[in-house]
């Protein structure tokens, strides 16, 4: 579950790093009355998801309340547009906080390093920009450490960091605690990412906080039901939403480019048809993975999930039968395909393993196109979806 | 002889009074698996259907302490939910475990980020895993046992039924295997691909190997760094899953970037490339390019 910076920041505050003073609005009215109550210069942040948000024009200053106003009208309801996601956002509350007067701007993250498999620490003095180009232009400026996680933190690590990366003094002395709240975040929610950019020295000497990146894993949720609520709101990826409601894991639905529909049982069964169908001359318009029984309810419901995108000319359904019996996954087939319900579509299936020819003597019968071979299945799905 | 696992292994069950566990128990016995044992808390004393292999049934202890002080079990295969998988483990190790095939999906990444740091000694095969197999000797895990033949092929995998595809294939060629490991698809696992190929390349009847990996994270990277190292000339053919998906959907820069930027299909391509092994492009492909290479090596 990817963290808004409202909710990032606050896990911060629960784990004590400093941050900036402010309030959480969903409308135009509650920014004008929080700034009317509290004269003085703010930044209206737009709470998305989305990376490069300042770019897409999601950050406005308002010296009034009038002009707090006007801006939220704006945002509020405004979808942004990135690079990284050309279809957009929509913005549906925004973060006002203290504008403040910055000295410097540090960056620091951590993140699951899964080659060690240890928490790895990044800190770098250029902060307040992205990190990826800071790497490629300049790696060294980037201090690394790895915790061993039998060990965990110590203040030391962060002290060394510090002069590692040549933070500037002002850093310092609040640096090894501020790092030592970030662990204490990281490990007790589960975080994949947990992620402080800016870290900002004020010109009066503070050092805050003033953006949030946390990412939590979902495995680990349950043992927070606290964030129950922010899971249900968390405007999580169209795909991933797909996929649970009929009953799939979050990441085992992802539509693509192409024009090949594709349903496989196992991960790495649906990425090596997705691979068939390219090397067949064709592009997958999905990636399906149904899991291992291949049940006739989610057959049919991954059949229409899949064909509900317009762009599908074929669908290849590939299957290889482990414990679960090729006859058992044939007949759930089509029982789940005979209704006259669904959208036709061109269909082959790849049927191998236990029980095979029973299998794929029940798929002929029904007129479902059954081959033996992944490369036979992925060649003729291709010449379907160009005739 | 097959690394990790054979016929005289003595292998126990947690949770195996569960549906998955009770199921699986019964396929892995079928296989020739030497089953000595189940855990169930509360369940101590009674037992579990054990076929024509088990005479009076596969006796189910409280603990694995006393499973293993009872049996003297070496192995332990986990069927328990991911709330409980950390206890499971730790508790395998506390009875001195020396290897436990995790196939839980769904294990916090953060449990195993600290148990594979606090459980030094005790082998991890998983999690979000099938498994392994020493064909024709035994089966620890939820492979489909029919497909895999006795032989001389290692095999390292990242993936289940693309497992199964290429053994399929394998079997089917006339490749048999000595032992296959479904190392699992979690971010955080225990054994890696170089921890298996180091078993493989002490052992004197794995003539030949296949790699099969994925996009993502920078195992295979590491794979190919060992074989150029420790295996130069082995017959291996490596096989990456996903060479065909379109970047994007990043775990945040943070983690592409602590990995050195790799994870991509042609940074492991780059790296098998280097370490002189052969990339199938199909898995189809596969057991004729071993064939080759094995000719290649007279072995």
């Amino acid at each position: 579950m990817k963290l808004m910076e409202f909710q990032g920041k606050d896990l911060f505050r629960r784990v004590g790093i400093p941050t900036p003073r402010g309030a959480f609005v969903r409308t135009a009215d509650e920014a004008e009355r929080f700034v009317a109550a509290n004269p003085g210069s703010w930044v209206l942040k737009s709470q998305v998801l989305m990376g490069g948000r300042g770019k897409a024009g999601g950050i406005k200053f308002a010296d009034s309340p009038a002009e707090a106003r006007a801006l939220a009208t704006e945002l509020i309801g405004e979808i942004l547009k990135g690079v990284q996601n050309p279809e957009g956002e929509r913005v549906e509350s925004l973060l006002i906080e203290e504008k403040v007067a910055i000295a410097s701007e540090a960056y620091v993250s951590i993140t699951i390093d899964r080659a060690t498999k240890k928490p790895a620490i990044m800190v770098t003095a250029q902060g307040g920009m992205d990190v990826e180009e800071v790497n490629e232009r300049d790696p060294d400026a980037i201090s690394k450490y790895w915790v061993d996680p039998a060990i965990g933190y110590s203040p030391f690590i962060g002290r060394r960091l510090a002069f590692a990366a040549k933070l500037p003094a002002g850093f310092h002395k609040a640096f090894p605690s501020i790092l030592t709240g970030l662990y204490k975040l990281f490990m007790e929610y589960g975080a994949n990412l947990v992620e402080i950019n800016p870290l900002v020295l004020t010109k009066d000497g503070a050092v805050i906080a003033s953006d949030a990146k946390v990412e939590l894993d979902d495995n680990g949720l349950y043992k927070h039901p606290d964030l129950k609520e922010w899971n249900a709101q968390s405007t999580s990826d169209p795909d991933q939403m797909a996929a649970v409601a009929i009953g799939l894991g979050m990441s085992n639905y992802a539509k693509l480019d192409g024009d090949i529909g594709v349903i496989a049982n196992g991960a790495g069964l649906g990425m090596g048809t997705m691979d068939a169908i390219r090397n067949a001359g064709g592009s997958a318009a999905n990636f399906l993975d149904i899991g291992g029984g291949a049940q006739a309810k989610l057959v049919k419901d991954s059949y229409k999930l899949v064909t509900d995108d317009p762009k599908v000319k074929a669908l290849f359904i590939n299957i290889f039968g482990g414990i679960t019996r090729g006859d058992q996954v044939a007949r759930g087939i089509v029982e789940a395909l005979s209704g006259n319900d669904l959208r036709k579509v061109p269909l082959v299936i790849r049927l191998t393993g236990t029980n095979e020819k029973e299998g794929r003597a029940i798929l002929a019968e029904a007129g479902m196109n059954p081959v033996e071979t992944m490369d036979e299945g992925a060649k003729m799905a291709v010449e379907m979806a160009r005739t | 002889m097959s690394i990790y696992l054979d016929k005289n292994s003595k292998v126990i069950v947690q949770g195996i009074t569960g549906r998955e566990g009770l199921f699986h128990t019964q396929r892995m016995l079928a296989y020739g698996t030497n089953i000595v044992g189940g855990v169930t808390p509360g369940k101590g004393g009674t037992t579990v259907e054990g076929g024509t292999t088990v005479e009076g049934g596969v006796p189910v202890f409280n603990t694995v302490k006393d499973a293993v002080d009872a049996t003297g079990a070496t192995h332990t295969i986990l069927f328990v939910p991911p709330q409980f998988a950390a206890d499971a483990l730790y508790e395998a190790y506390d009875a001195k475990i020396g290897l436990a095939v995790a196939v839980t999906e769904g294990i916090p990444a953060h449990d195993m980020l600290k148990i594979v740091a606090t459980t030094p000694g005790m082998r991890i095969v998983g999690p979000n895993c099938p498994g392994l197999v020493s064909p024709g000797r035994a089966l620890v895990g939820i492979m489909p046992g029919h497909v895999f033949a006795p032989g001389r092929v290692g095999m390292i995998s990242r993936s289940g039924t693309l497992t199964y595809e290429i053994v399929d294939g394998l079997t089917k060629a006339g490749l048999g295997q000595s032992t296959c490991v479904g190392i699992g698809g979690d971010p955080i696992i225990g054994m890696t691909f170089v921890d298996c190929l180091r078993s493989f390349a002490s052992d004197p009847e794995t003539d030949a190997l296949v790699v099969c990996g994925e996009i993502g994270g920078s195992d295979e990277e590491d794979a190919a760094a060992f074989i150029r190292e420790h295996l130069p000339g082995k017959p291996i053919v490596a096989f990456i899953g996903g060479r065909s998906a379109p970047k994007g959907k990043r775990l945040g820069h943070a983690g592409a970037i602590i990995s050195g930027n790799v994870g991509t299909p042609e940074s492991k391509l780059a790296a098998f490339a280097a370490a002189g092994v052969q990339v199938a492009d199909r898995p189809s492909q596969i057991p004729g390019l071993l064939k080759e290479r094995m000719a290649a090596a007279a072995v």
